[in-house]
């Protein structure tokens, strides 16, 4: 029951599992929790029995949560369309006896949607050996595999089997079912190359209760640093662990806190930073709306290796699901001692409170937030001094992402070198995406480092949705750049996306396909920036808007001749003059478009005039062979 | 003549009532800001956190506010003002009675949320513009961007929403509102 959740249907959901609980007076346990990841398939049940491993239902209503009680609960039937297929996927039988098949066409055939037909098969040859009355054939929602032909998974075993052709069911049937061999040909070996660990807890504890929390390894790191380690030491495991600021800039976190630990302060501030304003962003709302203790509990350990008291979590107030749910674990942490003084008898002192946005992107940015907290207008300040010397009120200030945050308990917990097993050389850990736009399953994910794109976007959420290619992926929000459909193999890391000409970003990745046109992308990304610059600075508030108007004026088709080449020169001076990250980056949307795709202008450009802007653009252009492939 | 009458006395009670109505109004309005600049009284940086609470209260910030925050809290007005038209989400005008968001994220943008947007405000002009009741607005990311396009009507989200469907949200709407 996240933002998302709700949004599709989640509290009928809830009152209608109740309400048939009641009914049937079945000794069943409720819970509300946070999202799984699986936006597209909201709401989402998830069904847990002591001696079965749970199913996940998506795409429920009211009806079918009224169904999921009276029949998978009673009898463990499953739900045609409804179930989810397990990505943890067993490669052996383990001699349980199977009680139901998934099955589900995943696309490739060319022959239509053979779901049907193959539930059908399975059905009739289950007969024909006198297993039809033991066996359910069930229809999957999702597989999990994408692009793999007819799949089914076996369950309770898990065992899951791709591409399958007719011939196939009944090999299933002899060979598996009744002779407990594994079909080495068809079988998918590889479970999810995901790697949950900010999203450890999240759609599996309820995030109204602090004890669902300690349950699923709550405030164990918090504990061990507390009772166990330095400040000193806390900062060294950090640094072990590699982990960089998920908010976009990828600043080393122990550096950050070893800076605002050294200078001398009467006080000292910790900050989350929630004002998370990229549009097609929503990972820190997950984790703030699905494990909010895990948050507060890595501003906890920021706090004690820096040398803080107090503590700010600054939330868009346009999440007030976020907002209500952090408030609640403020206040249970408050009860049970997690806040406040002499923290689990440590002597260690620390409050945290809520301040919200008000809808400024620009809050996103430092000085601009430290501003906000201080209740002015959010206008950025030049840095030199950071707010490790000179931040909230001119105290050492350290600022985190949520995601930051929520990876540091389990770094204290399970120690920095476990997290740096985790991704590449560079970037380490794990990074969480919200991956939308024309892709199939829009979805939370959270994978390793230096994963290829093309692996989250093809195999984790099931590639383009419908027949048109995928063109771009988008990542960094309006601060970021494109990745042309040539670079999807490139690995996820800091430096790979940057050497691209777009950034980590906080995590959004947009995905676009043939039909949505460059230049109207641009057009949005920086019509956001210019309607969020705070007008202090001029390159930004005059650049962003000039070059505004250039966009607007191309993708009119009035285009002309020098166009291209002004709007590389308003790109430059914003990068060079601006004030802060805002003005820096708001270009950035603008030149990786037109580094990939500068056909794309050319073609809305007057053609008489075209190739006089190519000329003037060219002799300026730092990467020629990057458009002249095209 | 009688009738005449009769209506005069109407029109004048009625007055009377809005007139108190107003007077209540704002002596609720001074009382809301002395309760929550007494709540957030001596926490430094309160400013956005107050008109948040009376925002919450009353749906914007009415003129009157900003005068009587002065005055509490002893900051000049130009101070409060610059805040209040600093940040998007804090408004001056009351808001409509059903209100209309319409998600800009970059998902929705991608599946066409301009043209719902184009579609309601089409809508509602057609109606001759007599739809006060109904306020558009278009609003960042929502995030729901695994229902884009999305719409939130009174608090409500219609999500994977296509142009034909809006005139049916709408009616709905309507149809709710005078039950």
């Amino acid at each position: 029951m996240d933002t998302g959740g709700i949004a599709a249907g989640a509290r009928k959901v809830y009152e209608a599992l109740l309400e048939a609980r009641d009914e049937a007076r079945l000794p069943l346990k409720v819970e509300k929790v946070g999202s799984l990841g699986y936006a597209f398939a909201d709401p989402v049940v998830v069904f847990k029995c002591e001696s079965k491993p749970p199913v996940v239902f998506g795409a429920m209503d009211a009806a079918s949560a009224r169904e999921l009680v009276e029949k998978h609960c009673r009898a463990g039937t499953l739900l045609e369309d409804r179930v989810m297929a397990t990505r943890e996927r067993a490669t052996e039988l383990d001699g349980q006896k199977q009680v139901s098949i998934l099955v589900k066409d995943t696309g490739r055939s060319g022959s239509g949607d053979r779901t049907t037909f193959f539930q059908e098969t399975i059905r009739e040859e289950l007969e024909y050996h006198g297993m039809g009355s033991r066996i359910q054939v069930c229809r999957a929602l999702d597989m999990g595999l994408y692009q793999q032909g007819v799949c089914v998974q076996l369950l309770p075993s898990r065992v899951t089997y791709a591409n399958l052709s007719a011939p196939d069911v009944r090999r299933i049937i002899t060979e598996t079912l009744q002779g407990g061999r594994i079909l080495e040909d068809r079988l998918v070996a590889g479970g999810d190359p995901q790697e949950r660990i900010v999203l450890r807890n999240c759609g599996h504890i309820d995030p109204d209760e602090l004890e669902s929390s300690l349950r699923g390894g709550g405030y164990r790191g918090l504990v061990r640093a507390l009772s166990e380690m330095s400040p000193a030491e806390v900062i060294e495991e950090l640094k072990t662990s590699g982990l960089r600021g998920r908010g976009g800039a990828g600043f080393p976190t122990w550096l950050k806190w070893l800076k605002t630990r050294e200078p001398d302060a009467d006080r000292k501030y910790v900050i989350c930073n929630a004002d998370e304003g990229d549009p097609g962003a929503f990972m820190d709302r997950s984790v703030l709306e699905g494990d909010p203790h895990a948050v507060l509990e890595g501003l906890l350990i920021a706090a004690y290796a820096i040398g803080a008291e107090k503590g700010f979590f600054y939330i868009r107030a346009e999440y007030p699901l976020a907002v209500e749910r952090v408030q609640r674990a403020l206040e249970q942490a408050r009860e049970q001692g997690l806040l406040g003084d002499d923290i689990l008898g440590t002597g260690f002192c620390f409050e945290a409170e809520v301040r919200l946005g008000a809808g400024a992107f620009v809050c996103g940015e430092e000085t601009a937030l430290i501003a906000s907290i201080e209740g002015r207008r959010g206008s950025p300040e030049p840095r030199p001094p950071y707010p490790s010397v000179s931040g909230l009120w001119g105290r050492p200030t350290s600022i985190n992402n949520v995601e930051t945050l929520a990876a540091v308990p389990a770094i204290l917990d399970k120690g920095g070198s476990w997290y740096a097993g985790f991704g590449t050389e560079q970037s380490r850990g794990t990074k969480v995406f919200a991956v939308t736009g024309k892709v199939r399953n829009s979805q939370l994910v959270e994978v390793p480092m230096g994963l290829p794109i093309r692996t989250i976007i093809e195999d984790i959420c099931g590639g383009a949705g419908g027949d048109v290619r995928i063109k771009a992926v988008q990542t960094g929000g309006p601060s970021g750049g494109m990745i042309a459909r040539e670079h999807m193999d490139t690995p996820v890391t800091y430096e790979s996306l940057q050497a691209l000409g777009s950034i980590m970003g906080s995590g959004g990745m947009l995905v676009m396909d043939e039909e949505d046109c460059m230049v109207d992308v641009a057009k949005f990304y920086l019509n956001f920036c210019v309607d969020e610059s705070c007008g202090k600075c001029a390159p930004c508030r005059v650049g962003g808007f000039q070059m505004l108007r250039l966009l607007e004026k191309i993708h009119a088709g009035k285009g002309e001749g020098g166009d291209l080449e002004a709007i590389r020169r308003i790109c430059r001076c914003m990068q060079t003059a601006s004030l802060c990250g805002l003005g820096q980056t708001a270009p950035n949307p603008v030149l990786s478009t037109l580094r990939y795709f500068e056909n794309e202008y050319t073609a809305l450009i007057d053609p008489e005039t075209e190739r006089a802007g190519v000329a003037l653009a060219s002799g300026e252009d730092d990467n020629p062979e990057s458009w002249e492939r095209f | 003549m009688e009738q005449g009458k009769e209506k005069d006395k109407d029109t004048e009670m009625s007055m009377g009532t809005e007139l108190d109505y107003l007077l209540e109004w704002v002596e609720s309005l001074q009382d809301k800001v002395r309760e929550v600049v007494a709540e957030w009284e001596g926490r430094e940086g309160n400013l956005i956190m107050i008109l948040h609470a009376i925002q919450n209260e009353f749906g914007y910030l009415p003129r009157g506010v900003a005068n009587e925050l002065a005055k509490e809290m002893g900051i000049s007005l130009a101070r409060i003002y610059e805040v209040i038209t600093f940040y998007n989400y804090f408004r001056l005008e009351p808001p409509g009675e059903h209100r209309i968001q319409v998600c800009t994220g970059t998902a929705c943008y991608l599946k066409g949320s301009a043209e719902l947007y184009e579609e309601i405000e089409r809508h509602l002009s057609v109606r001759g513009g007599a739809e006060g009741d109904f306020q558009v607005e278009t609003v960042r990311c929502i995030g729901c961007c695994g229902m884009a396009p999305a719409i939130v009507v009174d608090g409500e989200t219609h999500g994977r929403l296509i142009r034909q469907e809006v005139a049916g949200v709408l009616r709905e709407k309507r149809k709710g509102g005078q039950l």
